[in-house]
């Protein structure tokens, strides 16, 4: 399946004909140009394709382009070349504010170090995604409270992130992740920082919302974390090196079109 | 952003600066110190130029003042010629008063004064005076009102009759114990009957020697009739110093001209100068003009707001450069925190609103307290010493203000610089 070139006009259309895939990803290119003569190709040439529901881990030594591919899915970054839809929208040449709409409405981010902001509680952390939205945030106060609620710490809701463990710092994240009811949770490292134990009962939160429907997009290391997900993207000098799919999950997924 | 959204970002400003108090606190120093002296120190100038001004209008500001001046050495000797050894003549005369009253266009009344330093005694008490002579329509033009008694009559001044009236200073300190009334106080030579007490309005201020202004206004006056006072001490006065004696022969060491209105005065202050210069070989006198005298105050104080004014900029600018620095401090501290919101949905202008919020916080917070310390000062101030304070509301929003246009300009620059930062490196930053 050749696509031509982007062009803004053909974005709505490519959607409706094929809106399956969640994440497509044609040809993509990333280059850097640190000198004249050094350029890196971090991506080069990369064709991926996620469906809805499903749980990936992307694997790679690291300088594998696994780090760029992460930014570009996560839409902190823009490809050099080749075409990024994520949702059926043609995210690869958006502007800036734009990019900052999408990640705030479709993405729902978890790091490595939890990353929750300092002087907010735990229910004001949850909710940031939302006020970037521009939501008036009583309306969805509940929901919050829910999401605070599934992840377990429903009694904890005025607490600082420094008053909480790790494992419950990484639970507050996912809440956040969920809050604006993303396409696709991007998971970086979920469990780098934890302990084998919380991180077994984050990687188990996080299996328990793919069950529940959402799409999750893991990048890691560690192969006992990656074998939770049903298909496991190797990378390698820029290229998808192997694309394995554990048949035993992954029955009635629909199979990519490799060219 | 819808005004919810601002008041999030107000609040989540607060919620950044108490998680760092006391370098919230020092930052705000700055520009607390620089509105409170703003305030503070207009408020005392205020009250100083204020005072100032009162002072000139109980001049009377439909007067003007005209006063005998000694003349200048080098010029003295040419006039002086060959008189007797000393003996000097300057200074307004009987004549000037005429001519101005018959002259001058829009003349209510034209004021004659002599004034001669003398000691005034009663019984065994003995007080430094001026002794006054002048008409009995003094209290209208000078506004002196008085207490007891009567002022001086048209029939004393006919009869040169041996009468006084006597300020309540003077009467406090001559008559402890009685009442002056009807006492008589011996002045050189002669003995006068004490008619009446008055109140200045405003102190004539204390002759010198050379005939300027001096500080101290005393209360000690004794107003004698006109005539009284030409016969009785003549017109030619011999002050003594130092073991030589000098003569002077001055007819009237002031006179106060009454003008219809303000717009008089201003028409009428040439036409003096010119009648006077005319007449006089010397400059030997010198024209006041209180509403003269009011405006160059008010001037004054013009300059004087600049000059406080440029000070309390210069205090702001040093505030708002140390605000600048800490915030720019904070969005390297605080750039994971910027790389995480712009992950979440921030955009550019989110994150560049929440640091400007903040520093905008940071300074009208700093000029909220400086507003409350500033107009406290004075009060203190004003309560210890005898300076007369007024806080003008103004100074109060100028500050106020000032202090909001601080936290914008020096809050772009170091919220440009976050709302720049690249999303990756940012969450990438340890």
């Amino acid at each position: 399946m050749v696509e031509a070139p982007r062009n803004p006009g053909s974005t709505s259309a490519s959607a409706a004909v094929d809106s399956r895939g969640i994440i497509r990803i044609e040809r993509l290119e990333k280059t850097y140009v640190l000198g004249e003569e050094n350029i890196v190709r971090a991506l080069a040439g990369v064709d991926l394709r996620i469906e809805q529901g499903s749980f990936v881990a992307i694997m790679g030594p690291s300088g594998s382009g696994k780090s760029t591919m992460l930014n570009i899915l996560g839409c902190l970054d823009r490809p050099t070349a080749g075409s990024y839809f994520l949702g059926g929208e043609d995210v690869s040449r958006m502007s800036d504010d734009a990019l900052s709409e999408v990640r705030g409405r479709r993405i729902g981010f978890i790091f490595q170090s939890y990353n929750l902001i300092a002087q907010l509680t735990v229910i004001e952390n949850i909710q940031v995604p939302l006020f970037y939205r521009g939501q008036d945030l009583r309306t969805s106060y509940d929901r919050c409270v829910e999401l605070a609620k599934l992840v377990g710490l429903g009694d904890r809701l005025t607490h600082r992130p420094t008053q909480l463990s790790g494992g419950q710092q990484q639970r507050v994240a996912i809440a956040r992740s969920l809050v604006n009811d993303p396409l696709m949770i991007l998971a970086d490292e979920p469990t780098g920082n934890l302990d084998s134990r919380t991180g077994a009962e984050v990687l188990e939160l996080i299996t328990h919302l793919n069950q529940g429907g959402k799409t999750i997009v893991l990048v890691t290391h560690d192969d006992k974390v990656a074998a939770r997900a049903h298909r496991i993207v190797r990378m390698k000098d820029g290229r998808i090196d192997q694309d394995i799919y554990r048949t035993a999950e992954t029955a009635g997924l629909r199979q990519p079109e490799r060219p | 952003m819808i005004p919810y959204q601002v008041i999030i970002t107000v609040k989540l400003g607060f919620k950044s600066l108490k998680l760092h108090k006391l370098r919230s606190v020092l930052t705000m120093l700055g520009i607390i110190f620089g509105v409170c002296s703003v305030i503070a120190m207009l408020a005392i100038g205020e009250g100083a130029s204020f005072e100032a001004q009162e002072a000139i209008k109980r001049l009377g500001s439909n007067n003007i003042l005209i006063r005998s001046l000694k003349p200048p050495e080098q010029s003295r000797q040419q006039t002086s010629g060959g008189g007797r050894g000393g003996q000097i003549k300057y200074g307004l005369t009987y004549d000037d008063g005429a001519r101005l009253q018959a002259t001058i266009p829009g003349v209510v009344r034209v004021l004659p004064m002599r004034i001669i330093r003398e000691n005034v005694r009663f019984q065994r008490s003995e007080v430094p005076c001026q002794i006054i002579g002048t008409l009995p329509f003094y209290p209208e033009v000078t506004g002196a009102s008085v207490v007891r008694g009567r002022f001086l009559a048209h029939f004393d001044e006919e009869h040169k009759e041996n009468v006084c009236v006597i300020t309540t200073g003077l009467a406090r300190r001559l008559f402890p114990f009685q009442d002056p009334l009807e006492h008589a106080v011996r002045i050189d030579a002669f003995y006068y009957r004490v008619v009446g007490i008055v109140q200045e309005r405003s102190q004539p201020e204390q002759r010198s020697q050379s005939g300027k202004m001096e500080g101290q206004p005393l209360d000690n006056n004794v107003y004698i009739p006109l005539n009284a006072s030409r016969t009785r001490f003549g017109d030619v006065l011999i002050r003594r110093s130092a073991g030589s004696f000098e003569a002077e022969e001055v007819q009237l060491h002031q006179v106060t001209v009454q003008m219809r209105d303000l717009a008089a005065v201003e028409t009428a202050d040439p036409q003096v100068k010119t009648l006077l210069s005319r007449f006089h070989d010397q400059n030997d006198y010198e024209v006041i003009v209180p509403l003269q005298l009011l405006r160059q105050a008010e001037q004054t104080k013009r300059i004087f707001n600049i000059v406080l004014g440029s000070i309390a900029a210069i205090s702001l600018l040093v505030g708002g450069i140390g605000i600048m620095n800490i915030m720019l401090a904070t969005v390297t501290e605080r750039t994971r925190e910027i790389g995480v919101r712009r992950a979440l949905g921030a955009k550019k202008s989110d994150v560049m609103m929440q640091f400007l919020v903040e520093t905008v916080v940071l300074a009208v917070g700093g000029g909220l307290i400086g507003v409350i310390v500033g107009v406290t000062v004075p009060l203190v101030v004003s309560q210890l010493t005898t300076m007369k304070t007024i806080v003008t509301l103004w100074s109060v929003l100028l500050a106020f203000g000032i202090s909001g246009a601080v936290g914008i300009v020096f809050g772009l620059y170091p919220a440009k610089s976050a709302a720049e930062l690249d999303p990756i490196e940012a969450l990438r930053h340890e």
